[in-house]
């Protein structure tokens, strides 16, 4: 499939999209540059980061195509920063381990997990909180401000969005991926958790030339694989 | 014994807490001149929380390196032979789950209870946490390696931060120009200072009391 025919067939204005990637590597700037040429808008994006200006998730920044981004991290792009600042886009931070785990558990079925990141600080706010009472052998859930008797864990909630896109280093036509070094970063639980999975890659292989053993995303919950750039730059 | 003084010599009485073996997250800045004065037979693992363990650093001008490979600061770096590369939900699981031996990192303030806050200062543009509350949270030892006091001459040591927090009573060591603050359950303990220094003045430039070992050592003659 053709990189347009895909963002025409699975995105719309206000669609949540995952955009894994670590600042400039496994980002998917093919598809990404693909939804620049639509009028598509009023996203919601939940990524790590926003790439740096200029590049990948930045654009989406730079032509105020974003809404609302659940991020950990907006520091290697001063345009984002500036548009927080100015209200022009909405965001909520959520720890980097904790943003993994609610994609992870979004894609898996799981209701929710317990993690200790951000037990007293402003990471628990809105959520419950949950603390082990060890002679009960049980959790119950405490209030932010009683006092700490057991460890304690955040509930954090599941992720989903309606698309996905997948950066790969190498894909079959079926779909199956293998991602390369620290390009693999979010990609892997990201993919799990979409209704529509798109995958970007830089090399697509015939069926049957990647081992079972080293595909890292099965191809069966892949929707489309289209042509992406070969990464040439961090 | 060093000579050094300043950042160099919070990077050389940080690195002498570095074990060989040991699987060590440091975070972006002056954390990283640690690797500038490792112990003499120390060889370290760097853990980068964007998904490896074994970077060795940046490439050197003309040298090959591939574009997939990035540390946590996103610049490209290059991986040692048996290093490892995994997805981000491992990582943090690795992290989280202890296994991560020690992580460095800086501080706008901490609390006597050893809580840092390190990400945010209310009222300005904040940037986010990225993994610096995960690494805080799960990593067995976690070192704060900062000036004793900020620009303007304030403590970073503090009986309760005015910031929001990264982490709640997670900070074990506290290493400065100054000193090395030990925090354990009885609070926070001055074990060693700079020969360039008095108890007394370390003791004016921190906002917390200090509990003061019978013997405290001389933090330039740290082995």
């Amino acid at each position: 499939m053709g990189v347009d025919d895909a963002v025409a067939k699975y995105c719309f204005s206000g669609m949540t999209v995952m955009l894994p990637g670590f600042v400039n590597v496994g980002v998917s700037e093919t598809l990404i540059d693909a939804v620049l040429r639509t009028d598509i808008t009023d996203l919601n994006v939940i990524s790590n980061n926003t790439s740096i200006k200029g590049r990948g998730i930045g654009k989406l920044v730079h032509e105020d195509r974003i809404k609302h981004i659940t991020c950990s991290h907006i520091g290697n792009n001063e345009e984002t920063c500036a548009k927080v600042v100015a209200g022009e886009i909405n965001i909520t931070f959520v720890p980097q381990g904790s943003l993994c785990e609610k994609v992870r558990a979004g894609g898996a079925g799981i209701g929710g997990i317990l993690t200790p990141t951000g037990v007293h600080t402003p990471m628990q706010d809105g959520k419950q909180l949950l603390e082990w009472d060890d002679e009960k052998g049980e959790y119950k859930f405490v209030k932010a401000d009683e006092p700490q008797r057991g460890k304690r864990f955040i509930l954090e909630l599941p992720l989903h969005a309606d698309v996905v896109f997948v950066h790969a280093w190498k894909a079959d036509t079926f779909g199956n991926v293998v991602y390369r070094r620290t390009s693999r970063n979010f990609n892997e639980a990201f993919a799990t958790a979409a209704d529509h999975v798109i995958v970007e890659a830089e090399h697509i292989v015939e069926v049957g030339e990647l081992d079972p053993d080293e595909i890292m995303t099965p191809g069966f919950i892949v929707d489309a694989v289209v042509q992406g750039r070969v990464l040439t730059e961090a | 014994m060093s000579e050094l003084t300043g950042k160099e010599l919070i990077a050389w009485r940080t690195a002498r807490f570095f074990q060989d073996g040991n699987i060590v997250n440091l975070g972006i800045g002056m954390p990283t001149k640690c690797l500038d004065y490792l112990p003499e037979g120390v060889d370290i693992w760097i853990d980068t929380e964007n998904g490896a363990v074994g970077l060795t650093g940046a490439p050197k001008p003309g040298e090959d390196f591939d574009p997939n490979v990035v540390d946590a600061g996103g610049r490209p770096s290059l991986l040692r032979v048996g290093s490892a590369c995994f997805d981000s939900f491992r990582s943090f699981g690795f992290i989280r789950g202890g296994h991560v031996d020690i992580t460095v990192l800086g501080a706008y303030e901490v609390d006597k209870d050893g809580s840092l806050a390190n990400w945010m200062i209310p009222g300005k543009a904040a940037a986010g946490m990225g993994g610096a509350m995960d690494l805080v949270t799960g990593s067995r030892i976690t070192i704060v390696m900062s000036t004793h006091t900020d620009k303007t001459g304030s403590p970073k040591l503090v009986e309760h931060t005015e910031y929001p927090l990264t982490g709640y009573k997670c900070v074990d060591y506290f290493i400065s120009e100054l000193a090395v603050i030990h925090f354990t359950e009885a609070g926070p303990v001055l074990e060693e200072i700079s020969r360039n220094t008095t108890v007394e003045e370390v003791l004016s430039k921190t906002g917390t009391k200090l509990i003061l070992p019978e013997k405290i050592g001389i933090l330039e003659d740290a082995k």
